[in-house]
């Protein structure tokens, strides 16, 4: 089947003219047709709209456009619904949004629009990217495809979930605290978050702007090379992108990972590390050691205080972005008798729980008499975490760990304890802070259920080559990411 | 008891940057509601801001020009409240490492110098304008984003008077470095003040009072002229002033209050994360140096100085760039410079100023519209500069009389023609032939027997009406003195 | 200063968001849980560290000052939950 393919597959056959982009794209939405009703990866999606831009990509190859100028020539990517993309609806996960049509396109989908690929969907999401199961969407939960009866991870659980049920044949989401490293792993596919300024954020609604990244959801770590390819570099519009060259990721792909150091932490040995998970990572670690790599003991010492600092920094900046949300320019209102009663209702009707919660945590920290104690505190942390990965980056090349510290969990488990629900990102949130770069990809399956496993390697800023070299050569002598998930084959 | 107020004044102006601080909407007034806003300015979910680096570079000289440190690092800070003309409902500004600090202005004030310390000047954004109807509110985000300088003084003045002088100053500097347009009509200067009262000698300051909505320097005149009497007899009767704000009703002429300190804002500012901190280089900082320019004051003072003027007229050439800089370098090539001064202000811009009204009236009788109108500046004269020198010259020599002389101006003026020219083909040049003269005085005693009989019965001014007669019967060739004298000896001889 | 002493009423008034008197009691429970929780910050000595306010370094970031086309009218008034003569509409603002 077309849509269970990847993007190097396809382009070649693209190319050879032995398929269409609109068979292509049509085999996508027949899968979507088929599987959503379960997985509900999507919130919305127009099948016109899709297969009008798969027409469009098969003139082209017809007028002889090559992939070499066009290298997402079309291909189906589906898009996280925090993503703005002109002329279609952006809700971030929330009903605040209300029939909110964007009028303009995020840089990323700018960039992916010129190199041709078919940009369709919106993706499901926890509502306003703030959650890590996708269970605080207003549109409803989504389900693991390897376990419908579980999360996908989050907050971009419908990006992982639309990949690993070949419903696109690539999707984009967002990482702030882990959001798309944790649920590629849950849901056993790759999940690449790049360097703080490698991807514009314009057009990306923000949660927390000192943390946010774009980053690209694939089957394989060539997938994922080829998408962040396309979609890096230097944005005028974004002042906090660098004008850092983009190298060919594709061609770093070599399998040269012969005397490459990596890290091995030793305060990512936790207490609530899944015996199963510490299992994979430990195979995975010794197939790199095999591989040719050098493996490290390292400390990141103040990794304990990671998660604390996370939710004062994150919830601060988000209580500031997400005051645009009023219900004036746009969205939807509740009327009030005046401003501020127009401001509480619709702010109070439009947000869920999950949201309220954070931006009051968030305006409490910066309030009068708290900032100190609470905000300039973190921020010095923060100073003290990122030192601590920019220290160990001048022993290592990278740095390996799990990415979540268990396998998806069931539906509902954690909804009803924020904290816990929050120390399920304890191995992804310190790579936000620090600014580097971070992959997930698939490093075995629980047993019963058969639940994927994911393995994070950090990466120093920049250090995207490295890291997707380092996953290639693993992936490349492991069999994981193969398998498909069978509830919804 | 002796009361004193306590004034510090925070002053908000729009940059003439081309276009906004964030975005690349126009900075411009007067469009239509709505259509100067792009996704950045109106807030949409996702947008980023991108500061406009000519807006950095104009409040850096407005730190030259108001004497401040440009520290090596300054940065943006998020101010959050909601309000509905607020995009975003926080306001991107620089609060704790502002691009300027530690300034002071000089302005003349009742006969002297007065110096008022400037805390800072920082950078930060406009908000949409609201329009107010019946039941409801309409905003037009045009003016959101556009750049806005917040200029705080420190609490230094002490009169309603010395705030009006020292916000005339303040404009008059920032129309000089070019960084603003000022126009308070536009709303492109906007006022906060705050007073408080204590007991002349002491130190303490007494509960801050801030007061809004000011739309003009003598609304905030006004506005101080009601309050400090309000709050003095507030303290003299034994009340107790608390830590407020009020809003100044134009109309009424009365400070009202908005809220107390309890209901004060939390503004929690913090980092703008969405932008990187500024630390201007030696490079950058010395190409904003090269744009400083000579303050007003001081221009007024060295006016006074080197060419000798009269206090008004080099207030004049202060208030009018344009006119002091046509003035200055003929000046500088005159023996005379007050004369030229005075041709220069009584003559050349009573004249253009007369000429630009009729074409005022001709064109907007026209239907031409006010913005449109075709005026003549100093650029457009039909003569060069060095004319209007050979034109003193001339009278200076005493080559023609001063009334011949405003003859020559007007006939320069309309034609273009050199002063020699003029006094050549209109036989202007001034007769200081004795014999002829003579001849005239006779004629004028012979036919003004009234004057005459007056002159010798001792009043002195009835010799101006004889010698009256003779510049007539010269066409004003006549040399004045020379027919006064001649005239005396012979009425009295 | 108690880590538990947020008053949720007063916040959720700043954040200008409005809650039912059981959302209250929810919310300060859970916000007392993780306050609590990150109260372990106070264990580290941050004397003389440099607050992070971005991940990477970089200044002096700006944009010429470029004049640059605005959306259309009426693209920006697209969205708006109320409209007229222009201009967003908004219960009367009264300060
Ligand atoms: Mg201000
Ligand atoms: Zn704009």
């Amino acid at each position: 089947m077309l849509n269970q393919l990847t993007i190097s597959e396809l382009t070649s056959r693209l190319a050879r003219r032995d398929i269409s982009a609109r068979e292509l794209t049509q085999a996508c939405l027949d899968q979507i047709a088929r599987v959503d009703g379960t997985v509900h990866a999507f919130i919305s999606h127009d099948p016109a709209d899709a297969l009008a831009q798969a027409d469009a990509a098969d003139h082209e190859l017809a007028a002889g456009v090559t992939f070499a100028q066009k290298p997402l020539l079309g291909i189906p990517i589906a898009i996280k619904d925090v993503l703005a993309v002109k002329g279609h609806p952006l809700n971030c996960g929330s009903k605040i949004l209300g029939k909110f049509i964007s009028p303009y396109d995020a840089t990323v989908i700018e960039k992916m629009k010129a190199a041709g690929a078919v940009v369709f969907g919106r993706l499901n999401m926890d509502e306003f990217a703030m959650g890590s199961s996708t269970e605080t969407s207003a549109f409803g939960i989504t389900r693991n495809p390897w376990d419908p009866s579980r999360i996908p991870g989050g907050s971009s659980g419908g990006s992982a979930a639309a990949v690993a049920a070949d419903e696109a044949i690539a999707t984009l989401g967002t990482d702030t605290g882990g959001s798309i490293r944790q649920p590629a792993a849950l849901c056993g596919c790759v999940g690449l978050k790049p360097t703080y300024g490698r991807v514009s954020r314009y057009g990306l609604t923000a949660f927390a702007s000192s943390l946010d990244q774009i980053g690209p959801f694939t089957k394989n770590i060539e997938d994922a090379a080829r998408l962040l390819g396309v979609i890096s570099g230097h944005d005028p519009k974004d002042s906090t992108s660098v004008a850092e060259p983009v190298p060919d990721y594709v061609a770093a792909l070599d399998g040269q990972i012969r005397g490459l150091k990596l890290g091995l932490p030793k305060e990512y040995l936790i207490g609530g590390l899944d015996p199963e998970v510490k299992a994979a990572v430990d195979a995975a670690v010794k197939q790199y050691a095999a591989l040719g790599a050098e493996i490290v003991d390292i400390s990141l010492p103040h990794t304990d205080y990671a998660v604390a600092t996370y939710y004062i920094v994150a919830t601060a900046e988000a209580s500031a972005n997400l005051a645009r949300f009023d219900g004036i320019r746009y969205g939807q209102r509740v009327d009030g008798a005046d401003p501020i009663e127009l401001y509480t209702r619709t702010r109070g009707a439009g947000f869920g729980a999950e949201v309220k919660r954070r931006i009051i945590l968030g305006t409490y920290v910066l309030s009068s008499g708290y900032y100190d104690a609470y905000y300039l505190r973190a921020q010095k942390v923060r100073t003290l975490i990122r030192n601590d990965f920019l220290n160990a980056f001048k022993q290592v090349d990278a740095i390996i760990t799990p990415t979540a510290p268990t396998a998806a969990f069931k539906i509902g488990e954690k909804s009803g304890d924020p904290l816990q629900m929050y120390l399920s990102d304890i191995f992804t949130i310190s790579c936000n802070l620090a600014g580097i770069s971070g992959i997930s990809l698939p490093c075995g399956f629980t047993r019963s259920p058969k639940l994927p496993i994911g393995l994070q390697l950090l990466g120093q800023p920049f250090g995207e080559a490295t890291l997707l070299k380092l996953a290639h050569a693993y992936e490349q002598s492991t069999p994981w990411h193969r398998e498909k998930p069978a509830p919804i084959a | 008891m002796e009361y004193e107020a306590v004034i510090g004044l925070e002053t908000h102006v729009q940059l003439n940057t081309k276009s906004k601080m964030w975005c690349g909407c126009a900075n411009a007034y007067g469009a239509a509601p709505n259509t100067q806003v792009c996704p950045v300015c109106l807030g949409l979910p996702g947008v980023l801001p991108v500061p406009n680096e000519e807006a950095l570079r104009k409040t850096t000289l407005t730190g030259y020009l108001l004497n401040c440190e440009i520290p090596r690092f300054a940065k943006f800070d998020r101010k959050n409240y909601f309000y509905p003309d607020a995009p975003k409902n926080y306001q991107l500004t620089q609060y704790d490492k502002p691009t300027t600090a530690n300034g002071f202005v000089e302005f003349e004030f009742q006969g002297g110098l007065a110096r008022v310390r400037i805390t800072r000047a920082h950078l930060e954004e406009d908000v949409g304008k609201s329009f107010h109807f019946d039941r409801n509110s309409g905003v037009d985000f045009n003016r959101a984003g556009v750049p806005l300088m917040e200029i705080v003084s420190e609490p230094d003045i002490t009169s309603a008077d010395m705030a009006y002088e020292y916000l005339n100053a303040l404009k008059d500097i920032l129309l000089y470095g070019g960084v603003s347009d000022c126009d308070m009509e536009k709303g492109m200067v906007r006022c906060d003040v705050n007073v408080s009262v204590r007991p002349v000698g002491t130190q303490e300051l007494g509960a801050k009072i801030e007061i809004k909505n000011m739309n003009s320097f003598s609304g905030v005149r006004r506005a101080l002229e009601y309050e400090i009497p309000r709050q003095i007899a507030v303290v003299k009767a034994g009340g107790k002033l608390i830590q407020s704000t009020r809003r100044w009703d134009d109309t009424t002429g009365i400070t009202e209050e908005m809220r107390t300190k309890e209901h004060a804002h939390d503004y929690r500012y913090f980092p703008e994360p969405d932008m990187m901190p500024l630390a201007p280089t030696d490079e950058w900082l010395a190409e904003v140096r090269k744009l400083v320019v000579e303050l007003p004051l001081a221009r007024k003072q060295r006016f006074i100085r080197e060419y000798s003027l009269p206090a008004p007229d080099a207030e004049t050439f202060k208030n009018d760039v344009a006119l002091g800089n046509y003035f200055e370098p003929l000046a500088k090539q005159s023996s005379n410079p007050k004369a030229v001064a005075n041709w220069v202000i009584n003559n050349l811009r009573a004249k253009l100023t007369e000429l630009n009204e009729r074409e005022k009236t001709e064109q907007s009788e026209l239907g031409i519209e006010p913005a449109d109108l075709q005026l003549t500046t100093l650029a457009d004269l039909k003569f060069p500069p060095a004319a209007l020198l050979e034109l003193v010259g001339l009278v200076e020599a005493k080559t023609i009389s001063n009334a011949a002389a405003q003859q020559v101006f007007a006939e320069m003026f309309a034609t273009g023609k050199t002063p020699a020219a003029i006094v050549q083909e209109k036989g202007l040049a001034q007769v200081s032939d004795t014999g002829a003269i003579e001849k005239l005085c006779d004629e004028a005693i012979a036919a003004s027997p009234g004057p005459v009989a007056d002159y010798r019965a001792g009043k002195a001014a009835a010799l101006n009406a004889l010698k009256g007669y003779v510049m007539k019967l010269s066409k004003g060739k006549a040399n004045p003195a020379l027919a006064g004298e001649i005239l005396e000896r012979k009425l009295k001889g | 200063m108690a880590a538990t002493d947020i008053d949720v009423k007063y916040v959720a008034h700043l954040a200008r968001i409005g809650l039912t008197p059981d959302e209250e009691v929810k919310m300060s429970a859970h916000l007392a849980g993780i306050l609590g929780y990150i109260e372990k910050l106070k264990e580290l000595d941050v004397t003389g560290v440099e607050p992070t306010a971005h991940a990477v370094p970089m200044v002096n970031v700006l944009r010429p000052d470029v004049v640059r086309p605005s959306l259309a009218h009426e693209a920006a008034m697209s969205n708006a939950p109320a409209k007229a003569n222009g201009l967003f509409l908004v219960p009367k603002i009264v300060e």
